[in-house]
């Protein structure tokens, strides 16, 4: 397993959510549980989140990245609101999105500021991989 | 519960005797039943419990699909009602023998394409519909009383249910003539699929006045399907499925029971949906277990007399999980071999899904695909010409019982932990975690083993060469949620409003008294043009939220 650390000494911390109405928490879940298994501090904060819900816990889990995962094709609207919504906040923190989301899809979502897209089929490595890269660069 | 499988103080020759008669009454369909190398086969083969005799394990019908086929049942719905409409007439079209719709997550969640929640949400993973006008526009065109049709949802279901048999009122066409299904199974919404709106209490309680009202006025509609399918792909392994989904049968039964219903008045109407993964054999064991616990359960410790209250009769669908992103194709082999399972498990409907799925909603051409899948297993394979044609084999009768052996376990969990009663175990199962926490342990344990690589997934985690990806997927358009905003607004604009704020106060009146059944102002509703999110609201003022607690 991957280390889960930022690079020095201290653990990642990493909020989860569902944003929106979504309930397919099965993925979220499992990178929850992986996550922790592999020393990642995990915030899940779960189903029906709102922008709102999501940088309050941000903000008071000091966390360094929000991973998002979504299900229902929603993601072209909902992520980009996301990244905005912490730039509002004032927030330099990292939004990761998993889930169903088609190739060119994930390219549209890179251009507008999310860190990183996980596919189905990400490996635990993957997604580690992926928060640190976004919270290094 | 398992020594005495089948016999029920039969001798063997008197229960053949029994079956032959039985099959021969059923009229067979018109076809040579022989091999393609031109052998003859005979409808069934091995021993009893022989089929349409308790328990049913062969197959609830003595003649199963020597008389007729499967239904096939496609699951459609995107964007707005009419482009849906066009889906359906396609589907009917193509030898398509049922409609069944999916509604986008506003909808499913009780919320209008107009609410603050629905943004970027509207008409993309099914069907949106605000008002009577949508529904209209759904089936316009398609005689329901010459279709059978299949709604997908769960919380706010009365409220579709109601709009369905004003729509088909205002064709013309009377709610007793109305064959079909609503999922309305909200039990495995709070263990899996997680789009409730009440409370358990409240919302069983809207289940079994639907259950009342249409086991009075509408004899031909199933008004809940006992759902294990989202159990399954939350991440439940195949015994778990099993388990949870009967186990909440049971609950309903229970609750049906304690609200005054007859056993035998709503049983028989009572229908199920598993999931078809991809263990070829745990599956067919799953479904043959699935309908003797069931016959044995209502017989015995629930006093059905009717033979049809016993009967678990299901719809299948192949497992929407277990299809990759990668190497997309491969999906229609993953899909044969699953609607196959549910072939030689005896379903009573199918759908298979499009290899896309992974990805988006399918196309017109993935969907098609995926049909022809099963009309391939139905009409080339020869799996239909014989009754049950696995039965006997030691494997899956050792798999049968082993199912069943592990859904037992189950239930006495949740007996103990209700006191003797199922439904309070159920309840209490939902409020302290118990089915959430074995699902996600399940779904966990499969994951680490596809990631160690334990487990071979192709295309995802070996023989990962050649993955061209699929760039031909079905895009949902902004404007449908435009499209749907005007809609909304200019039905809103030319309504009555009083009627709507009178019809409203009556829906909420109708909760607070425990003693009404909530079905007659929910259709009053609905045709003075009352959104569903209105509806909704106006229950929840009684009723309350529900609010998972966020468990990993």
């Amino acid at each position: 397993m991957s280390d889960g650390t930022t690079g020095g000494d201290e653990p990642l911390r990493v909020i989860l959510a569902k944003l929106g109405l979504d309930g397919h928490d099965r993925g979220l879940k499992v990178v929850a549980r992986m996550l922790r298994d592999a020393g990642v501090e995990v915030i899940y904060l779960g189903l029906r989140q709102t922008t709102d819900t999501i940088i309050n816990a941000a903000e008071q889990e000091d966390a360094d990245a929000i991973g998002l995962s979504m299900h229902n094709a929603g993601h072209l609207t909902l992520a980009p609101r996301m990244v905005d919504a912490v730039k509002d906040a004032g927030l330099d923190i990292p939004v990761i999105v998993g889930g169903i989301i088609p190739e060119e899809d994930a390219i549209e979502l890179s251009e507008k500021g999310v860190a990183a897209v996980l596919g189905p089929g990400a490996s635990t490595e993957d997604v580690i991989g992926a928060i640190r890269n976004s919270v290094t660069t | 519960m398992s020594d005495d499988k089948g016999s029920d103080d039969k001798g063997s020759d008197e229960a053949r005797q029994e079956w032959q008669e039985a099959f021969e009454k059923t009229p067979q369909r018109d076809v040579d039943f022989e091999t393609m190398s031109g052998v003859p086969v005979d409808p069934l083969y091995g021993e009893g419990p022989y089929p349409g005799q308790y328990p049913f394990t062969r197959g609830v019908y003595p003649s199963m699909y020597r008389s007729r086929l499967w239904t096939m049942r496609m699951f459609a719905g995107f964007g707005t009602a009419e482009d849906t409409n066009g889906r359906f007439k396609e589907l009917l079209r193509a030898g398509g023998t049922g409609l069944s719709t999916a509604f986008d997550m506003p909808t499913l969640m009780g919320r209008d394409s107009d609410s603050e929640w629905a943004l970027g949400e509207v008409g993309r993973a099914g069907v949106a519909i605000d008002t009577l006008a949508d529904m209209g526009d759904l089936f316009a065109d398609i005689d329901l009383s010459g279709v059978s049709t299949s709604m997908t949802i769960n919380g706010p279901a009365p409220i579709i249910m109601a709009m369905y048999i004003a729509t088909a009122e205002n064709s013309g066409v009377e709610r007793s003539a109305l064959a079909g299904t609503i999922q309305n199974d909200i039990f495995k919404e709070y263990q899996a699929q997680k789009e409730y709106i009440y409370p358990p209490r409240p919302s069983v309680r809207l289940i079994t006045d639907l259950m009342k009202y249409t086991s009075a006025e509408m004899p031909k509609w199933h008004p809940v399907s006992i759902s294990g399918y989202h159990i399954r792909e939350a991440g439940s392994t195949a015994a778990q499925e099993l388990a949870f989904t009967l186990a909440n049968g049971f609950a309903y039964v229970e609750a049906a029971v304690a609200a005054g219903l007859d056993v035998d008045d709503f049983a028989p109407r009572l229908s199920f949906f598993f999931n078809s993964h991809i263990d070829f054999f745990e599956e067919i064991g799953k479904f043959r277990a699935a309908r003797r616990i069931w016959a044995r359960w209502m017989k015995e410790r629930y006093g059905a007399k009717n033979t049809k209250s016993m009967l678990c009769r299901f719809h299948t669908q192949t497992a929407g999980v277990s299809l990759t992103a990668q190497q997309p194709e491969n999906n229609i082999a993953r899909v044969a071999i699953q609607a196959l399972a549910g072939a030689l498990g005896g379903s009573q409907s199918l759908h298979t899904d499009a290899y896309d799925e992974a990805m988006a909603l399918p196309t017109e051409k993935s969907a098609r695909i995926a049909l022809r899948t099963q009309q391939i297993v139905a009409h080339e394979t020869g799996a239909a010409n014989v009754i049950d044609p696995l039965g006997g084999s030691p494997y899956v009768e050792w798999m049968t019982d082993e199912m069943e052996r592990r859904a037992e376990e189950i239930f006495e969990h949740l007996d103990a932990l209700g006191n003797g009663s199922i439904l309070e175990g159920v309840y209490e199962g939902i409020e302290n975690g118990y089915f959430v926490g074995e699902i996600a342990d399940a779904a966990y344990r499969f994951e680490r083993g596809v990631n160690s690589g334990r487990r071979i997934i192709v295309g995802v985690n070996d023989f990962t060469e050649g993955d061209e990806g699929e760039k031909n997927l079905l895009r949902i358009s902004a404007e449908v949620e435009e499209y749907q905003l005007k809609r909304l607004a200019s039905v809103k604009q030319a309504r009555d409003d009083e009627a709507v704020a009178t019809a409203l106060a009556q829906v909420t009146a109708d909760a607070e008294d425990p003693t009404v059944n909530m079905m007659p102002s929910l259709i009053a509703a609905v045709k003075t043009m009352a959104t569903e999110e209105e509806v909704v609201m106006a229950m929840e003022k009684v009723f309350g939220t529900y609010v998972e607690r966020a468990i990993v």
